[in-house]
């Protein structure tokens, strides 16, 4: 005998389409005052970025991962979160560091070479940004179960990459949250490539959201650059964590617009057309050709918006700058609880030079 | 002979092993049509086609695993990692299995791999991007472990390395791949591995290091007046016994040099082999110049961490005047 016995399907979800047009029957609840403040976050979130990639032009921070682009799956998913949901991040999410109300001072002090930036501010719900890539998504794993163990309310989303799909962490980490049925959402960013390797040679599978199927919960494509699509699948997958039934990865379809990081030359692999193509899909053009049909957008709403952002981008840029360089202890004080004789030693050795 | 810096000096040597030895291969994560995020690999993919050089999926234990079958089925892999703090989801690989093929299977398989990585700090990089993790191999039983230090003998110990019959781990000093330029030869060439180099004789102290401590030490020692030997051990699995030893007994005083974090680093087994074998003809206590026991701080205290002049010239002194 044989016969079929699974069948799937992958469901792909767009409400705002390029042209600002949105589908009424699937728009999620959000209220104009929402619209504005997702529209004037992706503003912030870019413009802060702009800054961080002329800082480090100009020699004021380091390696610095650009997220233009992916502003609206950065934005729209924080969004959805409540304040006790915890997130677990990649080094790429300035628009979830900005919709959690991060101080953004800190953002440009970490990449400014300084370890303090890391220091996630204790009312702040966010585990420190991981570099390594998407080692990130076994400790929301960890996180979520003890959510469940605790029976609370809470959930987790972590964030990671194409690229993150592919190492052995994040298949642990998927196979965990379907066994353990956990309250967390595996949020991937697909921007199209891992450094150089375009999305299609990291993955044989159509879809990155079908790896969920596999694992034995549901994996939703959504158009990441459409920030009501982002936050409708985002906002349903924290409600099903919450109610207690599991997991849900969710890929959003997005594109690096800029380099993998200030050290990398994208020009090398792919081509000022493919690049073009995916500024049509802007997601912040989007939503404003969407706000200007609806009246909620004018010329003065966008200069006086962008004009704020950059005052409290110059002022978050400024007060980094004055924190001047971690004291020489830091290197050692954060080892242990208690720091071992050894270290005391080599501190006093060091401070002795 | 044309002037290279190392990463120039590691892509000729891998060009000339791909023509010469047709089972010789190249992956890693972006080491194809990126030619490597240091460029060590640029245009091999042009020169050598996708079926010796590739790209894989982002996954280390994936790319180590995949070498070992690949070199137990004949070929000889150059896999890349793409930086030092990135090894470590492969070292399942390279600890359970890399470093055991030959003894576990009594000699019917072997395991000639070469894992290349931009290894070390001096960059002002991110996290995970400086670690110097050189010991841990060294300590796993069946690892060669090679870190060169200039162009010149970062192309002949590649070479070297990619046709030992046995895993080698091949880590670059990325703070020296484009600071030092020299004349390196475009054709093929060796150098042993297990082997040290006397990079300067001298009488009065040893001075031990490799790596881009070699750069540092050299700097130091320009601003030091004693006759010193300056010892570049290049392979830190097998090491050069037999140099170190001859070296102290001449000079009776040896300062030993490196960025990993003090405890447990090379510089505590080198001062177990001279105590082993020439601990009559010391004259004062071997000092350490290292790394702290802490993870390595990024750029703001980077300097604060790694071993430089003052700290060279201190132990010195401080050995000298014992």
């Amino acid at each position: 005998m044989q016969k079929t016995i699974a069948k799937f399907e992958v469901s792909y979800l767009q409400i705002l389409d390029e042209t600002g047009k949105i589908d009424s029957n699937l728009m999620p609840k959000l209220s104009n005052d929402d619209i504005k403040k997702l529209y004037e976050l992706m503003v912030i979130t870019r413009i802060a970025d702009d800054k961080a990639l002329k800082l480090q032009r100009q020699g004021r921070i380091g390696t610095y991962a650009e997220s233009k682009g992916q502003e609206a799956s950065q934005v729209g998913s924080a969004y959805a979160l409540k304040k006790e949901d915890f997130v677990f991040p990649s080094f790429r999410e300035l628009g979830m560091f900005v919709t959690r109300n991060f101080p953004l001072e800190q953002y440009y002090q970490y990449f400014g070479w300084d370890e303090r930036g890391n220091k996630i501010p204790e009312n702040q719900n966010i585990f420190p940004i991981a570099i390594p890539v998407g080692t990130q998504t076994i400790h929301a794993v960890g996180f979520a179960l003890g959510i469940k163990l605790k029976k609370e309310k809470k959930t987790v989303i972590t964030y990671f990459g194409d690229g993150a799909t592919s190492e052995g962490d994040f298949h642990e980490a998927m196979n965990f949250a379907g066994v353990f049925q956990l309250p967390l959402v595996f949020l991937c960013q697909n921007n199209q490539y891992a450094i150089s390797v375009p999305r299609s040679l990291q993955s044989h599978s159509e879809t990155l959201a079908q790896k969920a199927i596999a694992y034995g919960f549901d994996g939703i494509q959504v158009d990441g650059n459409d920030i009501f699509a982002v936050y409708k699948a985002t906002s349903e997958a924290l409600e099903k964590a919450r109610q207690g039934k599991g997991p849900t990865l969710i890929e959003c379809l997005t594109y690096r617009m800029g380099n993998h990081t200030t050290a990398d030359d994208a020009s090398r692999y792919r081509t000022e057309k493919e690049v073009k193509e995916w500024q049509k899909k802007d997601p912040i053009d989007r939503l404003k050709k969407y706000m200007q049909a609806k009246k909620l957008w004018s010329e003065s709403y966008e200069k006086e918006i962008t004009k704020k952002a950059e005052e409290l981008v110059n002022k978050a840029v400024e007060k980094a700058e004055s924190l001047g360089i971690p004291p020489v202890e830091d290197m050692f004080k954060y080892m242990f609880k208690e720091m071992p004789p050894e270290l005391k030693e080599q501190l006093e050795e060091l401070k002795n030079e | 002979m044309t002037v290279m810096n190392m990463v120039e000096a590691l892509n000729s040597a891998l060009k000339n092993e791909m023509q010469s030895d047709k089972t010789v291969l190249v992956l890693g994560e972006d080491v194809g049509v990126d030619g490597g995020v240091f460029r060590v690999t640029n245009n091999l993919l042009k020169q050598f086609g996708p079926e010796r050089v590739f790209d894989t999926p982002l996954a280390e234990s994936g790319i180590v695993g995949t070498s070992i079958g690949l070199s137990v089925n004949g070929f000889k892999p150059v896999a890349e990692i793409q930086f030092d703090g990135f090894v470590h989801p492969a070292f399942d690989q390279l600890i359970s299995h890399a470093s055991r093929i030959r003894n576990r299977s009594r000699g019917r398989f072997s395991c000639p791999l070469v894992v290349r990585s931009p290894y070390g700090g001096g960059i002002k990089a991110l996290e995970h991007h400086s670690e110097a993790m050189e010991t841990v191999y060294v300590h796993t039983p069946g690892l060669k472990v090679v870190i060169p230090s200039s162009p010149y003998n970062a192309k002949g110990l590649l070479i070297s390395a990619i046709r030992d019959p046995d895993p080698v781990i091949f880590l670059e000093p990325k703070k020296v791949y484009r600071a030092i330029k020299e004349e390196v030869p475009e054709k093929s060439y060796t150098i042993p591995l297990g082997k040290a180099n006397i990079v300067q004789e001298g009488s009065d102290l040893t001075i031990i290091s490799f790596g881009s401590m070699i750069k540092t030490c050299k700097e130091a020692l320009e601003q030091i007046n004693y006759s010193i030997e300056l010892i570049d051990l290049q392979t830190l699995y097998p090491l050069d016994t037999e140099t170190i030893i001859n070296s102290v007994q001449k000079t009776g005083r040896c300062v030993i040099v490196h960025e990993a974090p003090k405890t447990a680093g090379i510089g505590a087994e080198i001062i177990a082999r001279i105590n082993e074998k020439a601990l009559l003809s010391l004259e004062a206590p071997v000092e350490r110049v290292t790394g702290f026991d802490t993870i390595i701080p990024l750029g703001k205290r980077e300097d604060d961490y790694l071993p430089n002049i003052k700290r060279i010239k201190k132990a010195v002194e401080k050995v000298m005047n014992f």
